[in-house]
């Protein structure tokens, strides 16, 4: 039976795969023929850096998982035998706790762009949905993981993220058992927590970052002034006149932006892999005690936003179930974005003044936020916390109303770029 | 876009230096990753050196300790077993140990620092099985000319009291004499070797 | 309101978070005396491995660290090693446990810690503060006390070196000028060492104690310095690769 011919005309062993397999075309739908903007920002590394991390933290996960022993009693031991007497041990369990936080880093940056220049408008709700899924897996992944090394601080973020499932009405205190596995965070939680972060969503992260891309290649990238580059094709080979090939364009360039950023990255690996007690607690060098609870139990730095929503909102009949509801709501609000966003332009650079103060006014209030989620209770702390929270949700709630009436200028019809 | 007036050689070349080095970089990575694998210091001082006090062994014994998680056999050779040694050299596959594993300061048909002691790893070169001390001789149930030796019961390799294999086993070759030196007349390191 | 003034006022809130993290450790209320560990001066070391194992380790142990990875680090031979160091165990590759039983609780009211990883659970200046705020007190069994850790359970080991010294309570107008200046202890009775020399042995304490919180530290900062000098000069090569690409777009 002879074989239609494939329609890249390859030949020998390549000619061979083609006929059987899309490699070429492949390669040309998404890096030698995906015609990408060709101004593209600073902003916009942080895509292909969140996906270089991706695969650093499975790379050296799947080393830490060679040695790593989850259980209660051998947990932290583990850790150590890593630091200490596996060769190369330190660096590898550094590049992935560095990673974690290098992952958030790059996300809200990745995440921000989007917000900057509407990444997320007709016809692209679906790239920033599944980014949207794929943040919230990845707090999953966070969590699970950051409670791996079984330290005291471990304990008690495992001890108080869990808690949370308490606040639900009736079932509440049953759900945590369920959870837990025990009456308390125990080997039983550990285990589980251990099969979440190693399978269950590393697997989940990674289809959904392939839907991310699948979904960005169907529809072709946003760009720093939202024009759509589709508009305008050369008329002879149907090639967007604004858009140059990903490869070898964007990857040459995407070269330079990853060499900067492992660069900080190994800075902070190799000279301050504490991250000053951000990366790694101080606390967390202690074995998990159920009886000694750190003096200040604060989140992750990339959960301090959203801890501080937690506690800035006031309980309800003495439940925190408020508190609860609003940490959740303050990620899946981020889903609507698309939804909520009137304006007739995509980019910050056409949009008009309403919506850089409430963008600016957002910054603000999500730094704030971070900060004092980290900080142990204060009065301040409360009512910064009170009043970022307020301005978080605003700036999502009110998103229909300051879009729709607020000027904008005409976008031009061509992307604007300097060729340097 | 175009690629009107483009300087092609320097772009190859710099095509291939960043390629090159990244090629390099890469392999850098993956180094450590490689490395980690290796024995840890916890596996490391597991399998440390052992010493092994013969004060406690008459001779004619066979004592066996373990080294790196194998058995090792300590056997204290009389006299008449040394000499032994010499009268079954044509039943032997590798009477000279050329094709077997020993160090190189272990010589001769006793494959041993001194005469009288005898340290081989008691892992059978076949498969792997422990063969039983067999010094009785003679032993026609073995073999037609035993002078004493070990019995593999798997699958019926015959080693004299040196380990070297007598012809017609399914072993190869001779039991594997493993680093091993002497703290003193009655000492010996398994795990270090001779100076 | 432009990017610039977004990304300026972002930078500043995280160098604040930054800068407000290094207070963050608990001391009792007392200041904790400024201290640089500095793991590559090995003298430094290994004095303090030596103060370690004559005034430490028969309570303490560090129970992460293999005594032939300390010989390898601090370059101290094997001899030497199983000579002067090695107390509790006759194998190299042995960690360093306590030789106190298990039972060591009953006496002190509590099992004295193993120190293997306070210098990074505590932080260095921690230590170091606490080898030197021993001071007397009636009230406390042992009839000493710490300023940084009060009511802790441990005898003031090192007094014989330091002396015995007496809290200064500051009253008045003293307290209300700040503790900054004001010295928190007096010496009562003279020690072997002067006070520099002790502050100089309590120095060479923690240093060691941070070495032996993470022994591979001097190895990651020496091997961090050749992966920046890779990076730089791949930087070049991908920057001049980038810009002779992007020639053609226009």
């Amino acid at each position: 039976m002879a074989i239609v011919p494939n329609p890249y005309k390859t030949t020998g062993f390549l000619g061979w795969i083609d006929d059987r397999f899309p490699l070429t075309k492949l390669w040309k739908d998404h890096l030698s023929e995906y015609y990408a903007p060709k101004n593209f920002n600073f902003w916009y590394y942080f895509g292909s850096l969140a996906l270089l991390v991706l695969v650093n933290q499975l790379i050296t996960g799947i080393v830490l998982t060679m040695h790593y022993k989850p259980g209660a009693e051998t947990a932290f031991d583990s850790v150590e035998y890593i630091m200490r007497d596996v060769p190369w041990g330190n660096i590898i369990r550094y590049m992935h706790s560095t990673g974690a936080s290098a992952f958030f880093i790059v996300v809200f940056m990745h995440m921000y762009r989007g917000l900057l220049y509407g990444s997320y408008k007709k016809p692209r709700e679906l790239i920033w949905v599944f980014g949207a899924l794929i943040f919230l897996v990845l707090m999953a992944e966070a969590f699970c993981g950051y409670v791996l090394p079984w330290g005291n601080m471990s304990y008690w973020g495992a001890q108080v993220i869990i808690s949370l499932f308490g606040t639900i009405p009736v079932i509440g205190p049953d759900v945590v058992i369920w959870v837990q596995g025990d009456y308390s965070p125990a080997d039983a939680t550990l285990n589980r927590l251990f099969s979440l972060h190693v399978i269950a969503l590393p697997f989940v992260l990674v289809g959904l970052v392939v839907a991310h891309l699948i979904a960005l290649h169907e529809v072709g990238s946003n760009n720093p002034d939202g024009v759509e580059i589709k508009k305008h094709k050369d008329k002879a080979t149907g090639i967007p006149l604004d858009g140059i090939p990903f490869h070898p364009y964007y990857t040459v360039k995407d070269i330079v932006g990853v060499t900067v950023f492992l660069m900080i990255f190994a800075g902070i690996i190799f000279w301050a892999p504490d991250g000053g007690g951000y990366f790694l607690e101080k606390p967390n060098f202690t074995p998990a005690s159920a009886i000694n609870t750190p003096e200040h139990i604060t989140p992750a730095w990339y959960f301090g936003s959203f801890y501080a929503i937690l506690r800035a909102t006031p309980p309800l009949f003495g439940s925190a179930l408020p508190g609860v509801i609003a940490m959740f709501g303050a990620v899946l609000v981020i889903f609507f974005v698309p939804w909520l966003d009137r304006s007739p332009v995509k980019s910050i650079r056409y949009k008009g003044p309403l919506f850089k103060i409430a963008l600016t006014l957002f910054t603000i209030a999500f730094i704030a936020l971070s900060y004092y989620g980290m900080q142990p209770p204060s009065p301040l702390g409360k009512l910064v916390s009170q009043i970022g929270s307020v301005v978080y949700f605003l700036f999502f709630f009110l998103m229909p109303v300051y879009t729709k009436m607020d000027s904008y200028k005409t976008e031009p019809e061509r992307v604007t770029h300097d060729a340097h | 876009m175009s690629t009107e007036g483009v300087d092609t050689s320097r772009r190859r070349f710099l095509t291939l230096a960043t390629t090159g080095m990244g090629v390099v970089g890469g392999a850098a990575v993956v180094w450590p990753f490689l490395a980690s694998l290796r024995p840890s210091a916890k596996a490391q001082a597991a399998g440390a050196p052992v010493t092994v006090d013969l004060t406690a062994v008459e001779p004619g014994q066979k004592l066996s300790v373990t080294w790196r998680g194998k058995a090792v056999w300590v056997v204290r050779r009389t006299p008449e077993m040394v000499a032994s040694l010499d009268k079954v050299t044509a039943d032997l596959t590798d009477p000279e140990s050329k094709s077997s594993l020993q160090p190189a300061y272990v010589k001769g048909a006793g494959r041993s620092i001194k005469p009288d002691v005898l340290v081989t790893i008691g892992n059978c070169t076949h498969l792997g099985c422990i063969p039983t001390f067999r010094p009785e001789h003679p032993a026609p149930d073995i073999h037609p000319h035993w002078e004493g030796g070990f019995f593999c019961p798997c699958h019926g390799s015959k080693f004299d009291l040196a380990g070297r294999v007598y012809k017609g086993s399914p072993a190869p070759v001779n039991l594997v004499i493993p680093p091993h030196r002497f703290a003193s007349d009655l000492s010996v390191v398994i795990g270090e070797d001779q100076a | 309101m432009t990017l610039t003034k977004i990304l300026a006022s972002g930078l500043l809130a995280l160098a604040g978070i930054g800068a407000s993290g290094a207070a963050l450790a608990s001391s009792g209320g007392a200041e904790l005396q400024y201290f640089r560990a500095d793991t590559g001066n090995l003298p430094s070391l290994q004095r303090g491995a030596r103060d370690f194992m004559a005034y430490c380790s028969g309570c303490h142990g560090l129970k992460y660290l293999r005594y032939n990875r300390l010989a390898q680090d601090l370059q101290i031979p094997e001899e030497l090693l199983k000579a002067n160091l090695m107390f509790t165990s006759e194998k190299p590759g042995d960690t360093i446990v306590s030789a106190l039983p298990k039972n060591a609780a009953d006496w002190f009211g509590a099992q004295p810690p193993d120190l293997s990883l306070t210098a990074r659970s505590r932080g260095a200046e921690w230590v170091y503060t606490y080898l030197q705020s021993f001071y007397l007190d009636p009230s406390r069994p042992l009839g000493v006390n710490n300023t940084v850790l009060p009511g802790a359970s441990m005898p003031h080991v090192l007094w014989e070196l330091q002396g015995l010294q007496a809290k200064v309570e500051h009253h008045g107008e003293a307290a209300a000028e700040g503790e900054h200046g004001a010295k928190p202890f007096e010496l009562v009775q003279k020690g072997k060492l002067s006070p520099e020399e002790y502050k100089k042995f309590v120095g060479d304490l923690t240093n060691f104690l941070v070495y032996a919180a993470e022994p591979g530290r001097n190895h990651r900062i020496a091997f961090g310095w050749k992966v920046l000098a890779f990076l730089s000069v791949f930087f070049v090569l991908a920057y001049a690769l980038k810009k002779e690409y992007w020639k053609d777009v226009h």
